[in-house]
């Protein structure tokens, strides 16, 4: 019996040892280092790094490219994250209405652009996006629309991430989305049609009311992953032009990796998370308020 | 109910309708790779642009071969891809030991693994690369792999798919004589193969596509994967269009390849999963 009990562990310890290691620790690591000025210097001696109380945070916060940052993962994301919720919602609407082989496909094709590879995504787009050779730009010639700079000017530079990146999240949503229309059972219908429900009344009124659950989930992890919106800059634009499309993810990124301040960038780690526990705390309160439905 | 199907026909007309227009504007950045790779390089520039290559071409192919090292890329991303398997092994065997024994402390730490998928990836970042540093394990393979061998949102899906397993049939297994190691092997993989079949799509899909992790850790280009030699590419080759489309055609139809034939289970796997 005493030999039994062993067994769990030994399931268990591979993949929890790997995970404390790489996510438990590094997130005390992370928290310790963001008081220090810990950098590249600090990481070949020890001993050169100290200990510099919340310095790291109050320069943070007089940063101007901090802020510019905040204001572009915020403007990202209130555009972003409401586009991909209703582009998503309708792609499964519209391919929930049939059960041939056909939509069938075409779940296929609306899935795929979530599955490839964000490298790819960002060549072709640059392509697509390129204000001489383009696709995008000689269209609208053909519409007698002048050359659009989508990368070159900073608001717009932020509006063509947020269409790429839209464009890539759709998928795993409308899947989700997909699965709990699914679920619904078809007695529920039948009765609304019964009492003389009209589509949109059935939409309205019995639909969109029982995906309650699958559009919390959804609100809630897109707005974690937008807000910590990294690969489309990062590849894209480089936070450029004149830092238009810079997030608080690719500034840390750019602070730790590029400039090796690892203390700073840690401190701007921390206050990317507690912006995200917050915003998330905020979201389950505001459900709380409507569970008795 | 005849006047119902009647509406109905126009009804479905205009949905399919909508369908397949959004599926072709969704379809667009493929296509256009896809036509681009095949044309040469003064073609890729011509306006107005040509949907199908005038005089097709398998040259920009044959260029990332060799004036660029993507056969190194190629392995160097199998490698991963094959030793991220081993971590989705570790971590259905975390699910197992989670769904079917109980231990001291098992919620304790289940909750604790659920808590590290909330850790934005930002924050861990840093300390895991002055970690891997610390241990020497800068600029090689093993640094590339060991941070992502275990993954909590994996062991949480085989954890929900293994409790459903019956314990009398362990036990049974058990009273038979069959050690515990081969339980998890002989019994319960055989009927995990669903969930097995998604995580395994899954494990592929992000292993190829590995962009990140082995581009902070590589500085030598025979550890690149294929997206870091992408991107180098796209440096590279800024205006050589046709090469950088080949360059991600090859990145990105292997993975619609593999796709198309298990998309079934993907979607499965969500409604598995309860994400309802």
């Amino acid at each position: 019996m005493k030999l039994k009990n062993r067994h769990p562990y030994m399931f268990i310890s591979p993949a929890v040892l790997l995970l404390s290691l790489f996510s438990l620790i590094p997130i005390l690591i992370a928290f310790f280092i963001s008081f220090t000025d810990m950098n590249l210097k600090g990481l070949a001696d020890w001993s050169s790094v100290s200990f510099v109380g919340l310095e790291n945070y109050q320069s943070l916060f007089a940063d101007d490219k901090f802020i510019k940052s905040i204001f572009n993962t915020i403007f990202y994301v209130i555009i972003g994250v409401p586009l991909v919720i209703i582009c998503s919602l309708s792609i499964a609407l519209l391919l929930n209405y049939g059960t041939s082989k056909l939509f069938t496909m075409f779940r296929a094709v609306y899935y795929m652009p979530s599955i490839t590879n964000i490298i790819a995504v960002a060549v072709i787009w640059g392509y697509l996006y390129n204000t001489e050779y383009g696709l995008f730009n000689y269209l609208l010639s053909l519409l007698t629309v002048e050359n659009v700079p989508w990368l070159q000017e900073p608001t717009i530079a932020k509006i063509s991430l947020i269409i790429l990146a839209v464009w890539k999240g759709i998928g795993i949503n409308m899947i989700i989305f997909l699965a709990a229309l699914q679920g619904i059972p078809k007695s529920y219908y039948e009765a609304a049609e019964m009492d003389g429900a009209n589509r949109l009344q059935v939409l309205f009124n019995v639909t969109l009311p029982l995906l309650r659950y699958a559009t919390f989930f959804v609100t809630v992890t897109t707005l974690i992953g937008w807000m910590q919106f990294f690969e489309e800059p990062f590849v894209m634009t480089d936070g450029g032009p004149l830092d238009g499309t810079i997030s608080i993810a690719l500034f840390i990124y750019k602070e730790g990796f590029q400039f090796s301040e690892f203390g700073y960038a840690a401190a701007a780690s921390f206050v990317l998370f507690a912006m995200i526990i917050l915003v998330t705390m905020i979201q389950f309160k505001f459900r709380k308020s409507d569970t008795e439905y | 109910m005849a006047l119902a199907t009647k509406k109905n026909k126009w009804e479905q007309a205009l949905v399919i309708f909508i369908m397949v227009a959004g599926g072709i504007l969704v379809s667009i950045p493929f296509i256009w790779m896809i036509s681009s790779s095949f044309k040469p390089e003064s073609e890729v520039l011509s306006i107005p642009p040509t949907i199908i290559p005038d005089n097709p071409t398998l040259d920009n192919y044959i260029n990332l071969f060799t004036n660029m090292n993507f056969a190194v890329y190629l392995r160097n991303t199998l490698v991963i891809v094959l030793f991220s398997f081993l971590g989705l092994l570790f971590n259905a065997m975390a699910g197992y030991g989670f769904a079917k024994y109980n231990f001291r402390g098992r919620d304790k730490v289940f909750y604790i693994v659920l808590a590290t998928m909330m850790i934005p990836g930002q924050v861990t970042m840093i300390p895991v690369y002055l970690l891997l540093n610390a241990m020497g394990l800068t600029n090689t393979m093993t640094g590339i792999i060991l941070p992502g061998l275990a993954v909590a949102f994996s062991i949480f899906l085989f954890r929900q798919f293994m409790t459903t397993i019956p314990d009398d049939l362990i036990e049974a297994a058990r009273l038979d004589g069959a050690g515990e190691f081969y339980i998890f092997f002989r019994l319960v993989m055989p009927i995990a193969k669903p969930i097995f079949a998604v995580q395994g799509i899954l494990t592929f899909i992000a292993g190829w596509n590995s962009f990140l992790w082995p581009l902070i850790i590589a500085n030598d280009e025979s550890l690149y994967t294929l997206s870091v030699g992408l991107s180098l590419l796209q440096g590279q080759y800024a205006n050589n269009f046709a090469l950088q489309m080949a360059g991600a055609a090859f990145m990105v139809v292997p993975i619609i390849i593999i796709f198309s034939f298990f998309q079934k289970y993907i979607v499965e796997g969500f409604t598995m999963s309860g994400i309802k």
